[in-house]
């Protein structure tokens, strides 16, 4: 009965009203972030980035042994091999980002008000390369994943930072992605929000979920069940796909506005990328 | 048309008969000898159909989530079968926030597959 109570307190706050109401950014942040410190009491603020281990210790004994040899550490040399690579026109990487690309990536997504679109990481790194004449990268894992893995690396510490500009395409964006968190979709009628706001810890089956706060730090992800490494939308796709609701392509606009109001929503939390996971 | 009438009949009652000249009843597999009962349980069971499993404790079941309460002692809390079977068909009736799937409502198992499902529910 207490259980539920919260639960209703929190929907009224944050899933029953997302569209009638048009809350500013900085609000819904502060009350999803509330929602979890008074959920989680005993979990220290800056301890969600590491997901379902910042609630569970059972399994986080486990996961602090697979963190002592990472199964990514491979992942993040390729990454870094492929970075320093040049392409044929002899230009790098480095040349496309603010400060080579090094300890960018608490700075992505990012509203760009010159195309009028949310840009993430990867989605520029394939720019990169088409920029320089090269064929783009798939989406969901292989080459990108590992040079996204290496770029969050060299940003592991740096506090997230993204900014929702006082722009209109900026604030669609970032209602798009917020409507797609509280949406119930698929056949099983769930939304983001049902699984990582209002039932955190709880268990589905034997897997307990994680909170929504602190989300975005460690991607790009080594899963044992995919056997290797995925980006975040990767797992958007399976979480979506769970429901039985069709997913959305990797860098679509739809997933870059969800992981521009899922990222704003942990602003303030250090990357800690790549991690590992069940 | 005729034909293949009459070869299933051939085939139901040579199921019926080596049915009861069966010594053991487990040798009979059919789901037709399975009880409402137990077709209820494997449809709660089964991951693609119920999967109640995934947020219930459902009798002996293993590994059950805790997302919903347990289902146990359905017959007082649930007097009104009707209102167990509209909780199943459609959760969203008596909260339209409940993660719980709509099962009847969206399709997920058919009407007579529900019928099942509240028969072994509410013998827990
Ligand atoms: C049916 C429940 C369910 C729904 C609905 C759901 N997820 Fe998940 N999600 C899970 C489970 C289970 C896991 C794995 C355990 C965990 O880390 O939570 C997971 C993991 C994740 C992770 C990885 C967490 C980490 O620490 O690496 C992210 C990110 C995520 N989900 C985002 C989403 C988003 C965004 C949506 C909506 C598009 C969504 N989920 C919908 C069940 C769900
Ligand atoms: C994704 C989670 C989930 C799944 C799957 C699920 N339920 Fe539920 N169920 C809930 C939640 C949460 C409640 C609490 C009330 C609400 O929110 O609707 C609930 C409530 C119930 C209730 C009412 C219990 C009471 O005492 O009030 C019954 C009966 C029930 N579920 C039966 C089932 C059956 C049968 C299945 C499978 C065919 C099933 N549920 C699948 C989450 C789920």
């Amino acid at each position: 009965m207490k259980k539920l109570l919260t639960i209703t307190t929190a929907l009224a706050l944050l899933g029953a009203v997302p569209y009638s109401v048009q809350a500013s950014p900085e609000s819904d942040q502060k009350t999803f972030r509330e929602h979890f410190y008074k959920r989680f009491p005993d979990t220290s603020k800056d301890d969600f980035v590491n997901g379902v281990y910042s609630i569970d210790s059972a399994s986080r004994e486990q996961w602090e042994e697979i963190e002592e040899f990472p199964p990514y550490e491979l992942n993040i040399e390729k990454g870094k091999s492929l970075f320093n690579t040049p392409f044929k026109n002899g230009k790098t990487y480095a040349s496309c980002f603010e400060n080579d690309g090094i300890g960018i990536a608490q700075n992505y997504p990012y509203y760009d008000t010159k195309s009028g679109q949310v840009k993430t990481l990867e989605l520029e790194i394939n720019e990169c390369r088409t920029a320089n004449g090269e064929e783009p990268l798939k989406y969901a894992k292989g080459a990108l994943a590992d040079i996204s893995a290496y770029m969050h690396y060299t940003s592991r510490g740096n506090v997230i930072d993204v900014e929702i500009p006082n722009d209109p395409g900026a604030q669609a964006a970032y209602e798009s992605g917020k409507r797609h968190f509280f949406a119930k979709r698929g056949q099983l009628n769930m939304s983001c929000a049902d699984c990582h706001v209002y039932n955190p810890g709880n268990k589905v089956r034997a897997d307990i979920l994680s909170p929504a706060l602190g989300h975005v730090s460690h991607f790009p992800v080594y899963r044992s069940k995919w056997g290797g490494l995925g980006t975040l939308h990767r797992r958007y796709g399976g979480c979506n796909k769970q429901v039985r609701s069709k997913p959305f392509k990797p860098q679509s606009e739809e997933y870059r506005n969800l992981q521009y109001f899922h990222s704003y929503m942990s602003n303030g939390l250090e990357m800690n990328g790549p991690g590992a996971r069940k | 048309m005729r034909q293949s009438a009459s070869m299933i009949s051939t085939v139901a009652s040579a199921a019926v008969l080596m049915g009861t000249l069966a010594i053991m009843p487990a040798t009979t597999s059919a789901a037709e000898e399975m009880t409402v009962i137990e077709q209820g349980k494997e449809l709660a069971y089964d991951r693609k159909l119920g999967n109640c499993l995934a947020c219930h404790q459902v009798g002996e079941g293993s590994l059950p989530g805790n997302i919903g309460p347990p289902l146990v002692a359905m017959k007082a809390r649930f007097p009104d079968r009707a209102k167990l079977r509209a909780q199943i068909w459609d959760s969203t009736a008596s909260n339209p926030n409940s993660i719980m799937p709509p099962f009847g409502k969206y399709k997920i198992v058919s009407e007579d597959d529900i019928d099942k499902i509240v028969e072994y529910i509410y013998t827990l």
